[in-house]
């Protein structure tokens, strides 16, 4: 018998409804309750859970008490497994976190959470970096920077049914991204990448033989060797922070920060994990060449993860030399919208607007649209 | 029995024959074929016909199955019976492939005619003057209806062609002492091999991601273009079905930097006898005969992706051409420019006879009107299909500005509300007499595809119960879950788990390997 950890965080996306911004903090929360915001994640994770009864023989749901996650497996027609303990009407986020370690304890073959950054980063601070657990998110948030969810509810227990039933068992690594709230409501973006969880992807193995269909892990290979192949001598390369960029490092066999960037010469390490200070000293008034991805759910080129990139180092580095790497599954994720820039400087955001060449594999571009939000 | 009055659908089931492989079949000593003796004359000169061959004689006899001809017989047809091919189902299912009717007195002349079949290729060309004459007359066919003015039928499928054009394009950009152009554009929704081929020639490819209307952006092609652009490479009207009416202002932005055009016309059933690519300006064309011109499908290779060129770029194509002196006609190898031969011998002569007989079966108004009857019943079944539940058609322009010959279609919103997406009707459609559709050529930038396309061949009963067959595997989805979840439930073998059979170290092609793979032999 297969085991699915139900988390709701019960408070999730109420800040949205009443103009908020977020729901993360005591404080925030009383006033989203004092303008009449209403619970929404658990219909949601309701809505999701009702899809995956059809397997209610097959899967034991490991959950928390009342509205964490009880009350909804109950109403989609489940009899979980409930452990731990909580405050119900008062959750707050160490019981997320609390529960993620204790579903990791028990073996869980899947997390399914409903929330929203917060609650997803919360997961990824239980459970850790190294964790192998699938983790997949019903999108109940206000802010949904990470690439940890589904679409929508519905197609959050789909993916979830069809991986436990082992129908779909492609797991990809995704963004957990988040924003600092209060900076939010002052008006300034300052998203964080945090780190990557295993999500299962839903996608049925039904790619015909035809389509040619490569695999996700055979696209960032060509990626890597396109990128490395093509590098110059005595040129530095700024490598941004994420997994499709993590592969270019990985090529010249050389240290890495995942969620950080590097710096690279003549394929040696010239730096790792440098701050924006440092960045701008190496690049400066040397020729240089930028390698991004799209980072996170929206897909932004700048201004999430990779701040160290700041306005400044690109225009030292110059537009011509900014290369952006994603595997067409990604684009393909994002169509139609752009790319995002969100650089903190409006001019610059403008002048990085356009079409750019996108590295998707070994001589391989795709034309795809970079533009502001 | 006849089909349902009301319905119209088919209590279909499929043989199953639990068949073996023709080596498990073997008994030795079975014979299909006993050879005779050799004649007195033959054996006075070679004797026994085998010590002649000294040591090319193999020292063991091959391994091939021993069984009578009624064996084999029976074998293969009831193989052939668990298969749906065109000539057994209505055959929409295939987008993009165009199966139309492959009329059959063109396979009986291709199959049996001895001025045909009894030629071989390596004959003097004055003793296979009917051959080459078929050949030269269908070039002659095939440069009206494109417009350029030569044509080449060596290479043996679509893709095939379009890697000809691919080193075309190379040859002509060396010869002029350019080295610089290296890049090749095509776009998302023109067939793969437009990105393929040229990449396997040696270019860097650029594909054009399409916008919020399904067009490659013209914007982003004036960004890709440049001195190191060599030649783009697109279909149109491309795997959507939409033509891209500004196909001029691309060809005529890719000749302002030089670089060279290849329009892909494998399926050219949308605009046959309307528009050609002498007019859209290209330089370069292609053709697949097993499609448009209703030779039967080859599966990579024993088809004819048919390649046309502007008199410019004749001196690359390849040799041998059939060329006709006013007096007779022969192969000309005196081409030093040539990207020499792409297949050998003169390419499938069968599917170049076949679609020479299509094209004079019709005449320049009966090919017009096999273009005009494709659009209308896609256009008849479009209607028909956006009514039923679950179906999204995306780049949805309105009545009258819409498809071609064929369209991508979506089962998005049938998955939101039911989960099941395209695979599962996939599945459940061979329980209704029809194979399985065509989704989509990878990534998947319309959800939860399917490709249709319903061909100048098919009535409009066949549309009727095509389309009949998807609302009631839709409504099935909705309201009869179970008969979804089971399907196909009558076709010879259940669901194949696809993982497993793209695995290399699964897969068996050959009869020793089967036995090695399964450990039946060391």
């Amino acid at each position: 018998m297969k085991k699915l950890g139900v988390i709701v965080n019960p408070v999730a996306g109420m800040g949205g409804r009443v103009g908020l911004k977020g729901s993360d903090g005591l404080e925030i929360l009383e006033k989203a309750r004092a303008m009449g915001a209403q619970p929404e994640s658990p219909l949601r994770a309701i809505e999701a859970l009702k899809v995956i009864a059809r397997l209610k023989d097959q899967v034991e749901i490991i959950t928390y008490p009342h509205e964490m996650g009880e009350d909804e497996a109950r109403a989609a027609g489940f009899d979980p497994r409930v452990i731990g303990s909580i405050k119900s009407g008062a959750t707050i986020a160490e019981d997320t976190m609390q529960a993620a370690k204790e579903m990791a304890a028990a073996g869980v073959d899947l997390i399914l959470f409903a929330g929203g950054d917060g609650t997803a980063r919360n997961i990824y601070t239980a459970i850790g970096s190294g964790s192998k657990i699938p983790v997949l998110g019903i999108p109940a948030g206000v802010k949904i920077h990470s690439a940890v969810y589904a679409i929508n509810p519905k197609s959050a227990g789909e993916a979830a049914a069809l991986f436990l039933e082992g129908k779909a068992v492609n797991i990809r690594e995704a963004e957990v991204m988040d924003i600092d709230e209060d900076a939010f409501r002052e008006g300034r973006v300052s998203a964080q990448l945090y780190g990557y969880l295993n999500v299962p992807e839903n996608k049925k193995y039904v790619q015909s033989v035809k389509s040619g269909a490569h695999s996700e892990k055979a696209h960032l290979q060509g990626i890597a060797a396109e990128i490395t192949a093509n590098m110059k001598d005595d040129v530095i390369y700024v490598i941004g922070p994420g997994t499709t960029t993590r592969g270019i490092m990985e090529e010249l066999d050389l240290p890495y920060t995942l969620l950080g960037v590097d710096v690279v010469l003549n394929k040696q390490v010239v730096a790792n994990d440098v701050s924006e200070q440092q960045l701008y000293d190496i690049v400066k008034g040397k020729k240089t060449i930028i390698v991004v991805t799209a980072i996170g759910g929206q897909g932004h080129v700048f201004g999430r993860g990779n701040q160290q990139i700041s306005p400044r180092v690109i225009r030292e580095v110059g537009r011509e030399n900014i290369t952006v790497v994603a595997s067409r599954d990604k684009l393909v994720s994002i169509m139609p919208r752009p790319l995002l820039v969100d650089t903190g400087d409006p001019e610059l955001d403008q002048e990085l607007s356009g079409y750019y060449r996108i590295v998707a594999g070994w001589q391989d571009t795709l034309m795809y649209k970079v533009g502001m939000e | 029995m006849s089909r349902d009055r009301y319905s119209r659908f088919r209590k279909f089931h499929q043989a199953k024959w639990d068949e073996e492989i023709i080596f498990e079949l073997s008994v030795p000593g079975e014979r299909g074929v006993l050879v005779p003796k050799a004649e007195a004359a033959v054996a006075d000169e070679i004797g026994d016909g085998v010590s002649v061959l000294g040591g090319l004689k193999r020292k063991k006899a091959p391994a091939l199955p021993e069984v009578s001809q009624m064996r084999v017989n029976r074998h293969y047809l009831r193989l052939s019976q668990e298969t749906m091919g065109t000539d057994v189902n209505i055959d929409i299912s295939q987008g993009t492939c165009t199966m139309k009717y492959s009329p059959k007195v063109q396979e009986h002349l291709a199959a049996r005619h001895p001025g045909i079949v009894e030629v071989h290729p390596l004959q003097d060309p004055d003793t296979m003057q009917g051959v080459l004459e078929i050949i030269y007359r269908t070039e002659q066919l095939m440069k009206e209806i494109s417009g350029l003015d030569h044509f080449c039928f060596q290479p043996g499928g679509g893709a095939h062609g379009v890697y000809t054009n691919a080193s075309i394009i190379r040859e002509y950009h060396l010869s002029r002492g350019d080295y610089k152009r290296d890049e090749i554009i095509t776009t998302m929704f023109s067939h793969p091999c437009d990105a393929a081929t040229p990449n396997t020639a040696g270019f860097k490819v650029i594909t054009l991601m399409p916008d919020e209307n399904g067009f490659p952006p013209i914007e982003a092609f004036k960004a890709a273009l440049s001195e190191r652009t060599a030649g783009i490479m697109i279909t149109n009207p491309e795997d959507t079905g939409i033509y891209n009416p500004r196909i001029k202002e691309y060809v005529d932005a890719a000749h302002a930097v030089g670089a060279l055009c290849s329009y892909d016309q494998a399926n050219a059933n949308a605009f046959l006898g309307i528009a050609r690519a002498k007019e859209a300006g290209f330089d370069m064309c292609h053709f697949n005969m097993h499609k448009t011109f209703s030779a039967p499908h080859g599966c990579m290779g024993p088809a004819t992706g048919a390649v046309g060129y502007k008199d410019f770029l004749k001196p690359f194509m390849p040799v041998p051409r059939v060329e006709f002196d006013g007096r007779k006609y022969y192969l000309d190898y005196n081409c030093p420019q040539s990207i020499g031969k792409t297949r050998s011998f003169l390419g499938n002569f069968g599917v170049i006879l076949k679609s020479n007989m299509w094209i004079m079966q019709h005449g320049a108004e009966g090919l017009k009107e096999a273009a005009i009857c494709s659009v209308l019943n896609n256009n008849y079944m479009m209607k028909k299909l956006k009514e039923t539940r679950g179906v999204v058609m995306y780049y949805d322009f309105g009545v009258g500005k819409n498809r071609l010959e064929q369209v991508r279609w979506s089962w998005e919103k049938l998955q939101q509300d039911t989960g099941f997406g395209t695979g599962d009707v996939n599945q459940r459609l061979s329980d209704f007499g029809i194979q399985h559709y065509w989704t989509s050529h990878h990534p998947w930038v319309v959800p939860e595809p399917f490709t249709l396309e319903p061909c100048e061949s098919y009535s409009k009963d066949d549309l009727d119960e095509y389309c009949g067959v998807l609302a009631e595997i839709s409504r099935e989805c909705y309201e009869e879950p179970e008969v979804i979840k089971g399907a196909p439930h009558c076709g010879p073998t259940h669901r194949v788990k696809h993982p497993e059979i793209n695995d290399e170290e699964l897969i068996a092609v050959t009869w020793r390997q089967y036995l090695k793979k399964k450990g039946l032999k060391k």
